[in-house]
């Protein structure tokens, strides 16, 4: 698996474009350190970069580099090699080559300016949203035949993600509002990678005194150890099912 | 070697592949020709598992093909297209391919890499090779590793005659290796002088799978392109194609 994978990491390495996504985090974070004499501060400025743009990225990244890469599939394909294999080895290829642009590109300045709670769940995020994204962007390419096509449904998938589920959330809150939603929304937390992430982080920091009730019954299970094993399972459910998906779409796909 | 049994095949509206059944054996040379989009490289894709087909089994050494991909190993294959990997070098395709199909070094073929002069090409990206020295590369990549099945889609299109000489000739020797060469082309009389056997496909359906001496001796020709012209002209309808290659063929000797 590991040695198909390499070839996958030699190609991207060879484009640059993980590169200049390492080069750009790198001197966001820096500056945000920099800039701000509250560590916790540039921590938060930095939230916003990993729950938005590290998704993006990863999931354009990873839709363009199926497409891109699909004559090798193909020359894969006509060799004695597996389905599975082939897919799964891209997929590695892909996300280790970006989570370690984002471990050099924001784990590094972390380490050196904020290395506490906040700044491991931040590095935790990230990294858990690196893989699930990439692993989306598989999904939505091994089903979409065009590249046009894929890349759409792979920004559409962003933008729910990262805006229209959070004003879903919010009508379902609001028209609800007369029962006890406390339970209800941990669930409606776990559907969406990036809210889960976001609650994660936010914990770790002073402000969730800021958030009622609500937040202090998220503080009560996402604090606990139960709670940290429950997003590490949610964020794996998350990792593990769409590329699981797209592998058993592969196999049976006309290439 | 190879067993076909009612292999079946639908794109949407194209039935590509329509029940056939069909038993290619070693030391046959297997010639698929019929017009554009009648199903040959469908089939070629089939048995290489590149497409699935609807119902029907394909036997490979006795051997089901479905789900293990360890029968490719003895099949070199030689596409219409030959699309590689553009950043990759050619001599790190070669690698590369070495690396997966762990074949030890001994038993390489690299006649035709130094005959078509590809050891020269090495550190050459293959973005920028010339569509008829990638057909160069892929002829040497399917005979690379010395399999026992070789299969080559439309080899000579795009080659210079030289090339496609020296391709023929590669073809002549293996032959005599008892291995079973499967080749599609338009070009009939470069299939002359090689091909043991005739399959004949009309849209999606095989009309007739037939030894070549057999096929001469029933119409009484000598040429392969008119053995084939006479067996149509039986059926006005299925005869058009072969009509126009011939009258194809008139047209150049007239200039």
């Amino acid at each position: 698996m590991l040695k198909l994978s390499r070839y996958v990491l030699y190609d991207i390495l060879r484009s640059k474009v993980v590169i200049g996504y390492t080069l750009f985090l790198f001197v966001v974070s820096t500056t945000l350190f920099q800039l701000e004499e509250n560590n916790s501060k540039a921590i938060l400025s930095l939230l916003t970069i990993v729950l938005i743009v590290v998704p993006l990225i990863s999931i354009i990244f990873g839709t363009i580099h199926y497409y891109n890469s699909y004559e090798f599939i193909e020359l894969m394909l006509s060799q004695p090699l597996s389905r599975t294999r082939i897919l799964l080895s891209e997929y590695i290829g892909v996300s280790l080559s970006l989570l370690s642009a984002f471990l050099l590109g924001i784990g590094i300045p972390v380490l050196l300016f904020a290395f506490n709670d906040t700044g491991l769940a931040l590095l935790f995020t990230g990294s858990a949203l690196t893989l699930i994204f990439t692993s989306i962007a598989f999904l939505a390419s091994v089903k979409a035949r065009d590249k046009a096509r894929g890349i759409g449904a792979a920004l559409l998938l962003w933008f729910y993600f990262a805006l229209i589920y959070d004003g879903l959330v919010l009508l379902i809150l609001f028209t609800f509002s007369d029962y006890p939603m406390e339970k209800f929304t941990i669930v409606l937390s776990s559907l969406n990678p990036i809210d889960l992430g976001r609650i994660f982080i936010m914990l770790k920091m002073d402000i969730s005194a800021l958030m009622g009730y609500t937040g202090a019954l998220y503080k009560d299970f996402f604090g606990s150890v139960t709670g940290i094993l429950f997003t590490t399972v949610v964020m794996l459910l998350w990792i593990s099912l769409p590329i699981w998906r797209a592998v058993n779409i592969f196999k049976r796909k006309d290439l | 070697m190879i067993r076909v049994e009612n292999l079946k095949k639908r794109f949407k509206k194209l039935q590509a592949l329509d029940n056939i059944t069909a038993l290619f054996s070693e030391g046959q040379v297997v010639s698929l020709i019929g017009p554009n989009g009648s199903g040959k490289t469908t089939l070629i894709k089939a048995i290489l598992g590149m497409v699935k087909a609807d119902s029907g089994e394909i036997y490979v050494d006795g051997k089901k093909i479905n789900g293990n991909p360890s029968y490719r190993s003895q099949i070199g294959y030689m596409p219409q297209i030959g699309r590689y990997p553009d950043n990759m070098k050619v001599g790190q395709l070669f690698n590369m391919m070495k690396n997966i199909r762990k074949v030890p070094a001994a038993e390489l073929d690299t006649d035709l890499l130094v005959k078509f002069n590809l050891l020269s090409m090495f550190e050459k990206p293959l973005r920028t090779l010339s569509g008829g020295t990638r057909q160069k590369v892929s002829a040497a990549l399917a005979f690379y590793f010395n399999p026992s099945i070789l299969i080559l889609d439309e080899p000579t299109a795009g080659l210079d005659p030289l090339s496609s000489e020296i391709l023929k000739e590669k073809v002549l020797q293996e032959k005599t290796k008892n291995k079973l060469i499967l080749i599609t082309s338009h070009i009939l009389s470069d299939l002359d002088e090689l091909t043991t056997h005739v399959m004949y496909l009309q849209e999606g359906k095989m009309i007739f799978l037939k030894e070549m001496a057999v096929l001469k001796k029933e119409t009484g020709e000598e040429k392969f392109g008119k053995a084939i012209a006479k067996i149509m002209k039986s059926d006005k309808k299925e005869a058009l194609w072969v009509d126009e290659v011939l009258a194809a063929k008139a047209s150049v000797k007239i200039e």
